[in-house]
């Protein structure tokens, strides 16, 4: 009988690079970037890594398809690399990857890595899929971005809880907002200048009702893990270990897209794999227990939606909670400490390894300017695709007590 | 008794002001002054010939069964496709059944409306066919500032013909066929080429088309008294049109009047249009004349019947006229037509390649809207897949088809996206409920961001999904127009 992945893999190292418009490097050499700070922090010699997993969404655009690029650009000594793609969770199941591998017990130590080189396009805003989205994607496919994919859960939410259009834009200005405010500490996030909620609430729209301040950024970055057994980290001499206490995905299956119900005002995904990352890491009260998160910011609606499908805000309740500061960094549970993608920008391979290295230094004291007082449980969340049809990751990382 | 079972017409929303050309262009050409009253239809930028082919089919069939048509005629000189029956994509819209189905595009002259029309009701005298639908489209391309453009409109109407529940029966036909050329188009040219307007004037209209109506009317041993209505098109001013009812000693009050002040010349498809316009206005034992222009001039006789007062409801010429918007911006229409060189941006470069052995497999979903239906658990869902999509369902294999594009949709989301490329920014899409069940995402056209609301009302259109430039090729798909 299966009892989940609760404290069975430990963080040995990580590694982020800075992440931005580096038009000096390509996703190669963020890789090396990333992964000279991971090794170091491990402590170990890079012949000791025995299997590997490298997210990447766009290879086409950035660093080419299969793992070889991760192998190639590390030096790798010829051992099973494996690429992993599923949207902006890419990052999160390259950790996945690497987490399985070793508590399965097939492999002692691995790296999770994640990259993405997205400012090779020529142009703003996050590559055409063109005919490459399958067969259907021009005959059928609405004309739609991703800012307007997401846009339209402002008309779901604001009808389905009879919130005006003026109150969801105030909500959203304040999330953004917070989130500036927190990246300006943050000396590897792209964007590092605070905001203010009125400057947000004018900038130009991107796809009603989000403007432009509601959209993060396409940037470039790469962040790694290295993880192993918490026995064989602690024989390595590691004393503050954190683990991983819960580890889930959901997909969607055609429910939201395609059945009667569903009605546009949250993700169906997040709500059910949260559940099941707080069941197997045993988190009984999420609002009390969790300490801080990074959620899947890429449009400031989605981390209002999320607060709610995250079982923290109560349905309908996520903009009281929000404009109350409640997810502030001073906040009861504080979002997007680092900055979030808002100032990070989303290189999407790398996207959830970033989030999972701002909540590792947390957990550790080390997060400088950022760091909250006595974090236990950090959380993590992607979201790839876009509301009616979506990938959803939730990590759960902790201190490991046993 | 063979004659018209049903009628309907599309004619596209916008109408752009004449004056908006004369004050953007009359400096170049002071000489268009004179055919700057009034306004024309002009397509919006995802409609074209056949978009408003399958809308005036559409607005034909309603109340009647598709199922039981035997074959489609389409008749434009503006078609997407050379090689590619453009009669075979508007066939596939309409859902009509694939077995046993005759289809012909009728091309190359502006008299094709007419041909199709007669060749229809050829079939149906034959006892070949009892019900063919015969719809007739022109979005004639012109070239800026110049009187083709000013004259031409964009339009469609449709006509089915049988022997049952007859509204106008058909009388007697007479054509005359010559190789006169008031203008051409080659085969590779964007634009018309026309001669002397007042050449076309006296050797063409006002010879050829009493020709073939004192032909018509000798056929069927009436004079012109015996008419209530006489239909010709002519595309020169109003005073050109009327001289031609001297010949013919029609009196000014039986011309059907050309609409050459909220419409302009639909091309092939003018004749028909008149028609449909006639026809909401006739009463029965009313005798109309039906007459066109292009190498020669086909001229029908019919006669209404009581029928015409059961026909269900439909839009027709003036459902459709009523449901205007003007449009005052020509720079609009430029872009819209392709006459000016707009930088899209890098974005606007994906490549639109479409497989066409996909499009073979999907065609029922992406030309005709149609999904599925499980017969296990009676769920509607969009689109046919072999799961079904109920979470308590899932049974394997069990949909039968289940056509959406008359089924009427509400929203549930929507957004105006700047980003997404577009020649008419913002991008509106949204989510469609549609009545019964099913949904789907789904681009809105017709409509203005301020004005979209969750729970409105939506009516599905067939319009152009997609050009892919290199190739040559136009994509067709529904988008919802939202109804206010």
């Amino acid at each position: 009988m299966a009892t989940g992945i609760r404290d069975k893999v430990a963080i040995l190292g990580m590694g982020c690079s800075k992440f931005g418009e580096r038009w000096d490097m390509g996703g190669e050499d963020l890789l090396v970037e990333a992964f000279q700070e991971c090794i170091e922090d491990a402590g170990i010699e890079k012949n000791e890594i025995q299997a590997a997993w490298l997210g990447t969404c766009f290879p086409e655009i950035s660093v080419g398809q299969s793992a070889l690029p991760l192998s190639m650009s590390l030096r790798l000594p010829n051992i099973p690399v494996t690429r992993v793609e599923n949207f902006c969770a890419s990052g999160t199941e390259s950790f996945r990857g690497a987490v399985y591998a070793v508590a399965s017990g097939a492999y002692d130590i691995c790296l999770a890595a994640g990259v993405e080189k997205l400012k090779d396009t020529g142009y703003g805003g996050l590559p055409e899929f063109g005919a490459n989205a399958g067969p259907r994607a021009w005959m059928t496919g609405v004309n739609m971005t991703a800012p307007g994919s997401f846009a339209q859960l402002a008309s779901g939410y604001g009808a389905k809880h009879k919130v005006s259009d003026e109150e969801i834009k105030r909500a959203l200005a304040h999330i953004s907002a917070k989130s500036h405010a927190n990246g300006v500490k943050n000396p590897k996030a792209h964007l590092r200048k605070a905001v203010s909620e009125e400057q947000i609430m004018a900038a130009p729209i991107i796809a009603h009702p989000l403007g432009l301040f509601d959209c993060c950024g396409v940037s470039d970055g790469s962040a790694c893990a290295i993880v192993t057994t918490p026995e064989i980290a602690k024989s390595l001499g590691k004393t503050d270990l954190i683990s991983v206490k819960g580890l889930q995905l959901s997909l969607s299956n055609g429910y939201e897209m395609g059945y009667n119900e569903w009605e546009v005002d949250h993700f169906v995904t997040t709500s059910k794999a949260s559940t099941k990352a707080y069941e197997e890491a045993g988190i009984k009260n999420p609002r009390e227990e969790v300490s801080m998160m990074e959620v899947h910011d890429c449009f400031s609606i989605t981390e209002m939606v999320t607060m709610e499908d995250l079982h923290i805000s109560p349905r309908g309740g996520a903009i009281k909670d929000i404009m109350d500061g409640f997810y502030d960094a001073d906040g009861g549970v504080p979002c997007q400490i680092d900055g979030g993608l808002k100032c990070f920008g989303h290189p999407i391979g790398a996207s959830g390894l970033r989030m999972l290295y701002e909540m590792y230094l947390q957990l550790l004291g080390r997060a400088g300017d950022r760091q909250l007082k006595d974090p236990r449980i950090g959380l993590t969340h992607n979201l790839g695709g876009f509301p009616f049809m979506n990938v959803c990751s939730v990590a759960i990382i902790g201190r490991y007590e046993k | 008794m063979v004659g018209i079972t049903a009628y309907g017409a599309y004619i596209p929303k916008r109408r752009l002001n004449r004056m908006a050309i004369i004050q953007s262009m009359g400096w170049l050409a002071p000489a268009l002054m004179t055919a700057a009253a009034g306004e024309r239809s002009m397509c919006n930028w995802d409609e074209d010939a056949l978009t408003m082919a399958v809308a005036a089919a559409r607005d034909c069939m309603t109340g009647m069964d598709k199922s039981a048509v035997n074959a489609a005629y389409l008749a434009s000189t503006s078609l997407p496709f050379k090689e590619r029956q453009n009669c075979g994509i508007l066939s596939t819209a309409l859902s009509l059944p694939e077995e046993g189905l005759v289809t012909a595009d009728f091309t190359a002259s502006l008299k094709s409306g007419t041909t199709a029309l007669l060749t229809a009701i050829d079939a149906v005298q034959g006892e070949g066919k009892d019900s063919v639908l015969v719809t007739a489209s022109d979005a004639r391309q012109t070239k800026a500032a110049w009187f083709f453009e000013m004259w031409y409109g964009d339009g469609a109407a449709s006509l089915l013909l049988g022997k049952d529940n007859v509204i106008a029966e058909f009388k007697g036909a007479y054509s005359v066929s010559c190789d006169f050329v008031g203008a051409y188009r080659g085969a590779f040219a964007k634009y018309d080429y026309g001669w002397e307007e007042r050449w076309i004037r006296e050797q063409g209209f006002t010879k050829i088309i009493p020709a073939a109506i004192n032909g018509a009317l000798e056929k069927c041993g009436l004079s012109m008294d015996d008419v209530s209505k006489v239909v010709y098109p002519c595309h020169l001013s109003p005073r050109v049109h009327q001289s031609i009812a001297k010949p013919l000693k029609i009196a000014p009050d039986k011309i059907q009047d050309n609409m050459a002040d909220v419409l302009g010349d639909t091309g092939a498809a003018h004749p028909l249009v008149m028609f449909v316009a006639a026809l909401q206005d006739a009463n029965p034992g009313d005798k109309i004349v039906v007459a066109s222009f292009g190498q020669g001039c086909d001229a029908l006789v019919f006669e209404v019947t009581d029928n015409i007062k059961k026909l269900p409801a439909r839009n027709g010429v003036k459902g459709a006229l009523a449901n205007r918007k003007e449009e005052a911006q020509y720079s609009k229409f430029q872009k819209f037509r392709d006459l000016v060189n707009v930088e899209m941006g890098i974005r606007a470069e994906a490549n639109k390649q479409t497989a066409l052995s996909a499009m073979w497999r999907y065609r029922k979903q992406v030309l005709g809207l149609t999904g599925g239906k499980c017969t296990t658990c009676g769920t509607i869902q969009y689109p046919k897949s072999r799961m079904c999509v109920n979470p308590d369902c899932n049974a394997v294999d069990t949909q039968e088809e289940h056509v959406f594009a008359d089924k009427t949709g509400t929203i549930k989301s929507y957004t105006g996206d700047m980003l997404a490329v577009s020649v008419d920014p913002p991008a509106v899409y949204g989510l469609v409920q549609f009545e019964g069940g099913g949904r789907a995402l789904f681009d809105f056209t017709d409509c203005e961001l301020g004005e979209v609301k969750v729970g409105q009302p939506v009516k599905m259109s067939f319009r152009m999904k997609y050009y892919d430039e290199p190739r040559d090729f136009h994509g067709y798909y529904w988008k919802a127009v939202p109804q206010t």
